[in-house]
């Protein structure tokens, strides 16, 4: 189907379905269970799983084919942000314009600093966009303030032009995004006995477009040009001994990442019209490479995987505290009790990125691929232990 | 003139912590070729052994004296460090006054034994690992670090003041009949700054262990070949690597009050100063350090920055995508170090 062989078409069915029934799977605890605070479907949460998923795919077109380690690509997602924010305040609040624009601006952006900084590779390439991406950040916070708005960030104000909508709505507050009339914040409310189920606008609208990128990233991996990324990965040198010049290739790779980041960062403003620098700063970048390397770098669902991931438990585990834990506990004798409370607290509420921190060095340590690869020992430990007891051999087909 | 020599000693002072730590970085980089993100968190664990020997020395015991009251009318509870109530009242005083100091003899220890356990622990195992994955790691050993320290220490920046008696300014033109007042606790950083580097130099020129590292620098195999246990020497080379940074913190701490993601702050810049000076030159890395701070007060000069809006913002990042750009090496980088 779309040109995929049967494995890339049931992967991609499947992420399908996960997306697009997100409201009812990430929502499985009734609304007035205790357990309901660890319910994600909500709109906003679901937008980022799928905005962040969406730049993670886009990192790992270039890190995962190619090897290039980029720690400034959060540049790329604050220039789209700015732009989007640009086009919501001169043209509309119709959110087509404005996501176009900054994939353009992201991708001319990426194409200035990927020709520049692929001219070197390795650490120093890493170092090379860590550079550009803390310039574009310092920038954005002093000279560039009539573009950035600097530190208060670029907002929707009642006086801008907007020259194909209008400036204010009726009763005189600010426009919100939509899509040709479709607000991007309405919600249309389900319940369900005990449930409550939130189906969203832009959550949707976001949805299909990961399923888009998703789709482009599968034929990339698949194509001529991702097998050239892939050669660049293993050996360069012997890719430039042939004769062949892999500037090109990797620079392309960089630019379609970039907009890749772009279309990330013009989604978020389009579900939320304010951008500010803080989007564009190195932790930023280092988040996506975590979501990147977290999922498996190198591999189509990995990025998804590990941008759901994080986000996710970054929302679980800043909500969980003491009184939570205690009484998760509370069937255990009381001193027994307050020692594990004692234990787990520094690991979650504001500890997440301890938590985090820690996973990412056991993954980086003991799993270099990356959930992916775990889940993939997983199958072939279970495949293995199938094929002792029937005593056939077993063999397993390493999923990409 | 007086402008122009200020912003000389503002740069020289702002790029001997830079120097310090690229200095520490090029060590790890040269001896074990492994690129540490965690190195600015290093920086960072030394400041916070500066707070906690403050914290230490302020360990108090409560007394009522009975010929005070408070507000309330009550007999006043005063609150005596143990320090004050063992040597006296005027000598304790000092030592508390002088917390910061006496940390660098605190920090040393620590900061060797952190980094011979970080080595030993971590580092060795990804020795045979690409440059990427060191990143990646390091980079995660960083935010735990840091988040650790965020846990004991709260996310608010600590005071940790510098001894009164070089806490004011002088004048340091004097001598040459002008005037420039500096603060006493930014010359004593630059002074600790060259000291530590020139020992840490003479170290590697003149002791035989030194001779032994740098000989393992060149050419670590052969010098293994020769029976001589270059992985220890390394690990030990890591530990003073380690200790460098952590000195830069503790004494870093008067000028700029030590926080959680200090370390995070300087990283970035600390890698620029590195790759601009070449990888694995440690004069490269020192030099960098001081030109890249001087540069970097320049540019926020005024006058500069009329000229050019922004320019000190950028400045540093400029430079090092030039020297990049057009010497690959860096400025002092050896040839066929990490030239791809």
């Amino acid at each position: 189907m779309f040109g995929l062989d049967k494995k890339d078409t049931s992967m991609l069915i499947i992420v399908a379905c996960l997306t697009l029934f997100a409201p009812f799977i990430l929502n499985p605890f009734p609304t007035d269970s205790a357990m309901a605070q660890f319910n994600a479907g909500y709109p906003d949460l679901m937008q980022r799983f799928v905005i962040f998923g969406i730049f993670a795919i886009g990192f790992n077109i270039l890190f995962g084919l190619t090897g290039y380690l980029s720690f400034g690509h959060a540049a790329f997602l604050g220039a789209g942000s700015y732009s989007a924010v640009w086009m919501f305040k001169l043209v509309g609040m119709n959110v087509i314009p404005a996501i176009l624009l900054s994939v353009i601006v992201a991708g001319l952006f990426a194409l200035l600093i990927g020709f520049v900084s692929l001219r070197r590779s390795g650490i120093y390439f890493s170092i090379l966009t860590l550079a550009f991406a803390q310039m574009s950040f310092n920038l954005a916070y002093s000279v560039l303030t009539p573009i950035t708005n600097g530190e208060t960030g670029l907002q929707l104000t009642l006086d801008d032009p907007r020259i194909l909508g209008v400036s204010a709505t009726a009763d005189g507050s600010i426009p919100v995004t939509s899509l040709f009339g479709l607000e991007m914040r309405s919600t249309f409310e389900m319940a369900i006995g005990p449930w409550a189920f939130q189906f969203n606008v832009g959550y949707y609208l976001c949805a299909l477009i990961l399923l888009a990128a998703f789709y482009l990233s599968i034929r990339i991996f698949r194509s001529p040009f991702g097998m050239m990324l892939r050669a660049v990965k293993s050996n360069q040198q012997r890719m430039n001994y042939t004769g062949l010049n892999t500037r090109p290739y990797t620079l392309a790779a960089f630019v379609i990442s970039g907009m890749y980041a772009g279309l990330a960062g013009g989604l978020m403003a389009s579900m939320d019209p304010l951008a500010g620098a803080e989007r564009m700063q190195w932790t930023a970048s280092g988040e996506v490479v975590l979501m990147t390397i977290l999922g498996g770098a190198g591999t189509l669902i990995g990025p998804v995987l590990g941008a759901g991931f994080i986000k996710y438990f970054e929302n679980i585990f800043s909500k969980i505290n003491d009184n939570v834990l205690h009484s998760w506990f509370s069937f255990m004798p009381d001193g027994m009790e307050d020692a594990l409370v004692f234990i787990v607290h520094p690991f979650i509420g504001k500890g997440w990125h301890l938590t985090l921190g820690i996973l990412f060095m056991l993954v980086v340590i003991f799993l270099p691929g990356g959930l992916v690869e775990g889940g993939q020992r997983i199958k072939g430990w279970l495949s293995r232990r199938k094929a002792k007891d029937s005593n056939t051999s077993g063999e397993t087909n390493p999923a990409e | 003139m007086d402008a122009i020599l200020l912003q000389i000693l503002n740069g020289l002072d702002k790029g001997s912590a830079y120097a310090l730590i690229a200095l520490g970085l090029t060590l790890i980089f040269g001896t074990l070729g492994v690129v540490n993100f965690a190195h600015g968190a290093l920086f960072m664990i030394g400041a916070f052994c500066a707070v906690t020997l403050q914290r230490i020395l302020n360990l108090s015991f409560e007394t009522v004296d009975e010929t005070q009251t408070d507000f309330l009318g009550n007999p006043l509870k005063v609150k005596t460090p143990y320090v004050e109530a063992w040597f006296g009242p005027e000598v304790g005083g000092s030592i508390i006054d002088w917390a910061v100091p006496l940390a660098i003899l605190f920090a040393i220890p620590i900061m060797i034994g952190v980094g011979y356990v970080m080595e030993r622990g971590l580092i060795k195992h990804f020795y045979k690992r690409p440059h990427a994955d060191q990143i990646l790691v390091t980079f995660g050993l960083a935010i735990v670090l840091q988040e650790v320290i965020k846990y004991f220490y709260g996310a608010n920046p600590i005071q940790t003041p510098a001894p009164d008696a070089l806490n004011g300014v002088m004048n340091l033109g004097a001598l040459i009949g002008m005037d420039i007042i500096y603060p006493v606790w930014r010359v004593v950083y630059f002074f600790f700054a060259v000291l530590i580097i020139g020992g840490i130099f003479s170290f590697l020129q003149f002791t035989t262990f030194g001779m032994v590292v740098r000989a393992g620098m060149a050419d670590r195999e052969t010098v293994g070949l020769l029976g001589i246990n270059i992985d220890r020497r390394f690990t030990i080379m890591f530990g003073i690597a380690a200790a460098v940074a952590g000195l830069a913190g503790v004494m870093y701490t008067p000028i700029n009050s030590p926080n959680y993601h200090m370390g995070m702050d300087f990283l970035v810049l600390s890698f620029v100063v590195v790759v601009v000076g070449g990888m694995g030159s440690l004069p490269g890395a020192v030099l960098a350090g001081f030109l890249l701070g001087v540069l970097e007060s320049f540019a926020s000069m005024n006058e500069i920055k009329s000229l050019i809006p922004g320019i000190d913002q950028i400045i540093i990042y400029v430079v090092a995508i030039i020297i990049l750009l057009t010497r690959p090496r860096g400025l002092m980088g050896r040839k066929g170090v990490m030239e791809d």
